[in-house]
């Protein structure tokens, strides 16, 4: 039974305008951008600083708007004309977990106003029948009820992050995008935190997009993984292929560079160079420059994402040339 | 090892008891906020309470004692026309006082409005700020001068010269507070949730802007009673026989040499309110800069 | 070994004032570190690693901190207890330190050359000339390319993986005896992280120096350190040789964070976590500050503070050996 994707980006492009010493330049953050999210599923979007991860997921819940391309929504098509207005019919089925847990919460609002802001916003629950909620959604992550008249300032990082969840979760909606929510967190605490994603996802029925630099972290929750860099998509494909047969050079290179808590692993060796600025990026494959496996191809023309083996696709032309 | 996940509730031990009353205690460790707030408050009760500190009218003339140096009977002495100072003083407080709190309030208010519109809708911004600029080119003083001058020489026209000249500091400040506290995650979400702007202004930016603009309020306070003491010398503010500090000062001024006192006390009034202001906002901003961080 | 340390934290206790009196942000860590040695500190928040290695060089805040008890040795000389004028010719010549943010540490004003300059000069007498050509070689040493011309470069023109190198080529500048670098790579991207820990490892050979390395990533400590000192809450809960730690770790705490990692293999559906909350600095906790998480916790880890037992070669686990042996069942 083919479900219909609760989230369809094609083409997406992102430009920001960014003023210098010299001016104004465009930014390209995002560059033809193109995946899908299934019902019921996790897509892991990983990449490092540059690659556009967090300015896609903003996109895709309205934050942003997109420079060209579309982006459509439980079948609603939200960049464009009457884009926001379709986005205002979908709005209560999706939402947005953030990062930095210190920032996310009003510090002059009492934590249950917090949470319960969504409900107020929605308008359709009476006070009391909001309190009851924000107690429910208090429960749901692990809080006790009675810390819904506190402020944020009194509690931990990892309670924070707790609290940013039962908010986003208030409407009951469909779909949530998480940005790094476990990164500025401790170990111990990310663990708890990512249990709990799991957890909620599974009672709940919740699709997520899970943004993340962390590879180790992204591969416990996700079932399907996305690669960025420095704009656009290198590959996907599901979590077991990409961990254990990484195609796409920058996928091996990301993996090989992340330290295992084990002295005697010994590690491939380090690619050199850093990820390109996004206001002069290389011609071709923005990869080109540091990839071991370049060929002429690479620094003229753009790979793009093609499908290579059944349910991966991979913007190399390795690839591209097997196929 | 046990896992976490929706089954057990987060230990509560960490959870610490509501520390609500955390910043006042707080500020009034800060010896600088001690000696102000005493200062103001010392300065404010003599000014209320006024007709219970001095049995004498203001404005009631005595030729028979007039130019009375200080001493038992008329503690600050007694001006040309044989007013006593000191009962003018506490009644000039009430004057100055209220003319400082005023000006603070509703430029603070004005700035606050202004700055958070211009913050929040980019096409008023530029409208906004423009004007702003052209009414901080003038100093502050010069303005207010033209403002009372034309409004004619009373209480609020000193209280609407002064609030114009001050409140585009206020806008440069909010507007500075609001640019930031606008990009913050938390305004982010609201807005996801469908918060309209009025809702997002009300509840979220505002109350973040609070701090910097009322640390310099403070400040304005102060100002503002040292302007009018400087207008009302010039004789574009409060006109006598109602006793301000500063035509109290103004008054005085021709007989600077025969009667000092009559310059002296009005103008001890003013430095020790103008000071008081000063290190409450002083202790503030210490005691609030931090917590804008977000707390521990 | 039986050489007296480079360095020798002894008992060391820092304290700082909030509004209602003192917190004990670390309470009796003991850590040597010898010449030549690679030594990692790891840790979570609040377990007090940073403010151990700002103690080394005394860069705390000295009207909000004291330190009641404790010593740091440097080749035969307390640290605590030395003049300004000694500890300024020690830092930066002796003992270097690296932090987290490069931007922050480096001043936005300066050309990097002016920096790495002034860093020399303050420690050698040289001339403007001979310091920057030192400058640009230590900058061709980190690996910057076209040190020549990036010498000249302001701080904000660089990325930070390069900021990084620069903060590097400052704290080598005078061939310190000891850097201390504090999670030197947490800001960075994976990639770079690789290639910093790569620089420093080189670097460290070249030198030979010995090497201080926080961090809360238990992957860089495994790639890097050569002996690790395990912190929680502000105490030395574990101490051992690398490979032993990751071997067996024994201390209820080590084995629990090895397990809340998530892992690039293996088949794990879930993550392992420690319940509750690490303690803040002002929660008064008597006996073991880990003991309210402990799985295996006794009453009497609750009431007094844990013994040092010594469970193997090199190796020291701050915990009773009551507890210990209900740990080796599963270890």
């Amino acid at each position: 039974m083919a479900d219909a994707p609760i989230v369809e980006v094609r083409g997406l492009k992102k430009t920001f305008m960014v003023s210098h010493a010299g001016g104004t330049s465009p930014l390209n953050a995002l560059d033809d951008v193109n995946f899908d999210v299934m019902p019921g599923e996790t897509l892991g979007l990983v990449g490092e600083s540059g690659s556009g991860k967090s300015t896609a997921g903003r996109i895709l819940v309205g934050l942003i708007p997109a420079t060209a391309g579309t982006v459509s929504l439980f079948g609603r098509r939200i960049t464009g004309r009457d884009g926001a207005a379709a986005l205002r019919a979908v709005r209560s089925r999706l939402q947005f977990v953030f990062q930095d847990p210190y920032a996310a919460l009003n510090p002059r609002m009492r934590v249950g106003s917090s949470v319960a802001e969504p409900l107020e916003i929605a308008g359709k629950l009476s006070r009391r029948d909001r309190s009851d909620r924000v107690a429910e959604l208090f429960e749901l992550v692990g809080l006790p009820k009675i810390s819904t008249d506190r402020y944020p300032h009194e509690f931990s990082g990892g309670q924070r992050q707790r609290i940013v969840i039962a908010r986003s979760l208030a409407l009951n909606p469909d779909f949530i995008v998480c940005d790094e929510p476990v990164s500025a967190l401790d170990v111990s605490m990310q663990a708890q935190i990512v249990n709990l994603l799991m957890d909620l996802q599974q009672r709940l029925g919740l699709t997520y997009l899970f943004i993340a630099h962390d590879l180790a972290v992204v591969r416990m929750i996700s079932t399907r993984v996305a690669v960025m860099y420095a704009g656009s998509i290198v590959e996907t494909a599901p979590k077991k292929d990409i961990y254990a047969q990484p195609q796409h050079p920058y996928t091996k290179a990301l993996l090989d560079a992340v330290p295992r808590p084990d002295p005697a692993f010994v590690r491939a060796p380090v690619i050199s160079g850093e990820v390109p600025s996004l206001l002069d990026p290389p011609k071709g494959c923005r990869f080109h420059p540091r990839c071991p496996l370049v060929m002429d191809r690479c620094r003229t023309e753009v790979p793009r994402l093609a499908a290579s083996g059944t349910e991966r696709q991979v913007a190399c032309h390795l690839f591209a040339e097997r196929n | 090892m046990t896992d976490i996940g929706l089954e057990a509730i987060v230990s509560t031990a960490g959870l610490a008891p509501p520390r609500r009353g955390r910043s006042i205690r707080r500020l009034f460790r800060h010896r600088s906020f001690v000696i102000g707030f005493v200062i103001i408050v010392v300065l404010a009760l003599a000014a209320i309470f006024a007709p219970l500190l001095t049995p004498l009218d203001p404005s009631a003339m005595k030729v028979r004692f007039r130019f009375r140096s200080p001493a038992s009977d008329f503690i600050f002495g007694t001006d040309m026309f044989g007013r006593d100072i000191f009962t003018r003083v506490l009644y000039g407080a009430r004057v100055s006082l209220f003319v400082g709190l005023a000006v603070s309030v509703i430029s603070g208010f004005c700035g606050a409005v202004l700055g958070v519109v211009a913050a929040q809708f980019r096409k008023l911004d530029a409208p906004i700020m423009r004007l702003m600029d052209a009414l901080m080119s003038f100093p502050a003083i010069l303005l207010a001068l033209g403002i009372a001058a034309a409004l004619g020489p009373r209480v609020s026209s000193v209280i609407a010269a002064l609030t114009v000249a001050y409140v585009p500091a206020g806008v440069r400040i909010v507007r500075a507070a609001a640019l930031v506290v606008r990009e913050l995650d938390y305004v982010q979400a609201a807005r996801l949730s469908g918060a309209s702007a009025l809702r997002i202004i009300v509840r979220h930016i505002l109350p973040n802007c609070f701090s910097p603009l009322l640390v310099h309020l403070t400040f304005i306070f102060a100002y503002a009673i040292l302007a009018e003491a400087a207008l009302s010398f010039l004789g574009v503010g409060v006109q006598p026989p109602l006793a301000s500090w500063g035509n109290i000062i103004a008054e005085g001024r021709d007989y600077a040499t025969e009667a000092w006192w009559v310059m002296l006390f009005p103008g001890i009034a003013i430095s020790l309110a103008a000071l008081g202001m000063n290190l409450l906002g002083d202790a503030l901003r210490d005691v609030l800069d931090p917590r804008l961080k977000g707390g521990d | 070994m039986a050489a007296a340390p480079l360095l020798a934290i002894r008992d060391l206790t820092v304290q700082f004032r909030v509004d209602a009196g003192w917190v004990t942000a670390v309470e009796g860590v003991s850590i040597d570190i010898g010449e030549g040695d690679c030594v990692g500190v790891v840790g979570e928040s609040g377990s007090g690693k940073s403010v151990t290695a700002l103690s080394i060089l005394r860069l705390h805040d000295r009207a909000t901190t004291r330190i009641p008890n404790g010593s740091i040795v440097f080749k035969g000389q307390d640290l605590l207890k030395s003049s300004k004028r000694s500890l300024r010719g020690i830092r930066g010549g002796e003992i270097a330190m690296i932090f987290q943010d490069p931007m922050s540490s480096l001043n936005p004003v300066l050309t990097v050359s002016e920096q790495i300059s002034e860093t020399i000069q303050q420690h050698q007498k040289m001339s403007g000339t001979a310091a920057r050509q030192r400058a640009v070689e230590l900058l061709d040493l980190v690996r910057i390319p076209d040190a020549r011309r990036r010498a000249d470069d302001y701080p904000h023109r660089l990325s930070g993986g390069m900021r990084q190198r620069v903060m590097v080529a400052m704290a080598i500048a005078c061939r310190p005896r000891l850097l201390i670098a504090d999670e030197p790579t947490t800001a960075l991207d994976v990639t770079i992280q690789a290639q910093i820990l790569e620089l420093l490892r080189e670097l460290r050979q070249e030198l030979g120096m010995s090497v201080m390395l926080i961090s809360h990533d238990l992957g860089v400590i495994a790639e890097f350190a050569q002996s690790v000192v395990v912190m929680y809450a502000g105490r030395v809960v574990e101490q051992a040789p690398v490979a032993q730690l990751f071997r067996r770790p024994v201390h209820p705490y080590t084995v629990g964070l090895m397990a809340a990692v998530p892992k690039l293999d293996g088949d794990a559906t879930r993550l392992s976590a420690i319940p509750g909350r690490i303690p803040g600095p002002q929660e008064d906790i008597p006996g073991c500050r880990f003991a309210p998480r402990c799985g295996f916790a006794l009453n009497s880890c609750l009431q007094a503070p844990p013994p040092t037992e010594l469970v193997g070669e090199l190796h020291t686990v701050r915990c009773p050996p009551q507890v210990l042996a209900l740990g080796d069942v599963n270890g």
